[in-house]
């Protein structure tokens, strides 16, 4: 009976929180769409645009970088063995751009960019801000939500991009300089291999994971136990449930894109 | 029935009073917190231009009482009134309306960490009046000198004091010259001559604006002095109503136990058992 009671409680506990998350994220794209047209909004996005990508780069390219210099180092021999070594191009490139580049790029941004505005807002959730801000009129999510949703939105496909681009160049250099692979042949073939596609669904997942980030860390800053263990709880649950979040869109988005591709283009082997 | 008075109440601000209605109304407001029941049942009505102050032990739920006079949190059951207009269910333009009447001096100040006391001052006149930078300035300049703290526009929270942040919190709540005044422990954690500073100040203000005061506090100095009349809450009632004279002269032990910070008979008797 307790075990039951227990589930019971678990589970309308978890089916609440579920439901004030979804209901906090359509206030967001709610506000999300007038608010693209007014200079207030975009005046408050510019500094978590400097915040997001100042705070990120540097950390995004070195993880972008060993990535790619893993990714050469163990296909390498592998590929060799097979006489395939001039095609590790293909192999690199493609699973960085559309899988590790954007994955990676997001759980660094999780960590690093969620934590961070979980702890802001946290604390202006138990120093009472945010009910200040509620009893002056103006209403937190707009004024708060909207501006980080946007900068996380907007600057993960970017950072992404560098990801991706330090992770090829380090690659180039494993394959290029240490293994010895000719580099236009390696080049031919990874051009030939990646289309425009396998890019955009690098960017469709940057997209996703970066709203997912920006979405939970001001879901969780908004919604953190009072007290400084509260915030400091909030900051480890955004992150966690944030990683959790961009795994389970990349598997889903894996899915459907691969599906979509195979209706419009049909299946293409990377081998031959 | 209500719509009516609703109409009314908008059409005719100044009809709320005219035959003596309360400007604020709480009607049998019950509210918990999961299994914590905060407030059971509290019925008053405030009139206005007076003073009204909330005393009670930490956690009966004083901060609770004001937050539902905003609407930043709605009862479990019970109606809270401004001008006749219930606030529970609001549309979302009508509550933010309805808040520009109000000014909050949160217990923690809640300032805005990262904008400066300028900045601070100026958001709710940013926020609903439209106003000419320099007319903003002015007005951020006159409520800054009310608060006896010049020239301190371009510090930031952080490097101020304790006490002066309140009193900065205190001149933004009065930004938009609000005709009800909330103050959540405005005294708490300041030395007695400043403390004495705001009790002179909710004095002023009711004089000068007219304004209608709820204050919250444990300080009876501070009661004493500002006070029209005095609520004392406990166990999610209000369980004295009456001037501070009342308050003085009163045979409820309760009441007498806090007002000369005693501890309780209960108190001392679990003490002793302990011990
Ligand atoms: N948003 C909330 N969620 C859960 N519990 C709350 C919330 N707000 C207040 N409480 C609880 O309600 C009770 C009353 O809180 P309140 O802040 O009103 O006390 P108070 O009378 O203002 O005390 P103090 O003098 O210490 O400020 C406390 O036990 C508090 O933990
Ligand atoms: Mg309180």
């Amino acid at each position: 009976m307790s075990f039951l009671a227990t589930v019971g409680y678990k589970s309308i506990h978890a089916t609440e929180s579920f439901g004030r998350f979804w209901t906090f994220a359509w206030t967001t794209l709610r506000f999300l769409g007038p608010g693209l047209f007014r200079y207030k909004t975009w005046r408050l996005v510019m500094p978590n645009f400097y915040e997001v990508g100042n705070r990120t780069l540097p950390v995004v390219l070195i993880t972008g970088m060993f990535v790619g210099l893993v990714l050469a180092i163990q296909s390498y021999d592998q590929l060799a063995a097979a006489g395939f070594e001039q095609r590790m191009g293909i192999l690199v490139n493609m699973t960085l751009v559309q899988e590790l580049g954007p994955v990676l790029a997001g759980v660094m941004l999780a960590g690093r960019v969620g934590g961070a505005l979980t702890a802001e807002l946290g604390t202006m959730n138990v120093t009472e801000q945010l009910d200040a801000l509620r009893a002056m009129g103006s209403d937190p999510i707009r004024h708060l939500v909207v501006p980080r949703f946007l900068a996380c939105l907007l600057l993960t496909p970017l950072l992404t991009v560098f990801a991706d681009l330090a992770g090829c160049l380090s690659g180039f250099f494993v394959a290029v300089e240490l293994k010895n692979v000719p580099s236009e042949p390696y080049w031919y073939f990874t051009k030939d291999a990646l289309e425009r596609w396998d890019l955009m669904v690098g960017f469709i997942k940057s997209v996703a994971f970066g709203g997912a980030i920006g979405m939970i860390a001001c879901y969780k800053g908004f919604h953190c136990r009072h007290g400084a263990s509260g915030v400091g709880r909030a900051c480890t649950e955004s992150f966690v449930a944030s990683f959790i979040a961009i795994l389970a869109i990349d598997f889903f988005l894996a899915t459907f894109l691969q599906g979509v591709y195979k209706a419009l283009y049909g299946f293409k082997s990377l081998v031959m | 029935m209500a719509e009516v008075a609703d109409k009314q109440a908008t059409a005719n601000p100044e009809a709320a009073d005219v035959d003596g209605r309360p400007i604020i109304e709480l009607v049998d407001v019950y509210k918990r917190f999961g299994d914590l029941h905060v407030l059971r049942g509290i019925n008053v009505r405030l009139n206005k231009g007076e003073t009204t102050v909330i005393i009670g032990e930490s956690g009966a739920g004083k901060s609770v009482v004001l937050k539902h006079i905003v609407g930043l949190l709605d009862p479990e059951k019970g109606e809270v009134r401004y001008r006749g207009q219930v606030i529970g269910g609001m549309k979302r333009r009508a509550l933010t309306e309805l808040r520009t009447h109000f000014g909050y001096l949160f217990q923690m100040s809640a300032l805005f960490d990262s904008l400066t006391v300028e900045e601070n001052l100026a958001f709710p006149l940013v926020e609903h009046r439209k106003l000419a930078e320099a007319r903003i300035k002015e007005i951020v300049a006159q409520k800054l000198s009310m608060v006896g703290l010049d020239g301190i526009q371009s510090k930031k929270p952080a490097d101020l004091s304790g006490g002066q942040r309140k009193r900065v919190a205190l001149a933004r709540a009065i930004a938009l010259d609000p005709e009800v005044i909330l103050y959540d422990e405005p005294t708490t954690g300041l030395d007695p001559p400043r403390a004495d500073v705001i009790n002179e100040l909710i004095i002023k203000l009711k004089q000068e604006t007219g304004a209608t005061s709820i204050v919250v506090t444990h300080d009876m100095a501070s009661a004493n002095k500002v006070a029209d009349r005095i609520l004392m809450l406990l166990e999610g009632r209000f369980i004295f109503d009456g001037t501070p004279a009342e308050l003085t002269g009163t045979d409820d032990e309760r009441v007498r136990d806090f007002v000369q910070g005693r501890a309780s008979r209960e108190d001392m008797m679990s003490l002793q058992r302990k011990g």
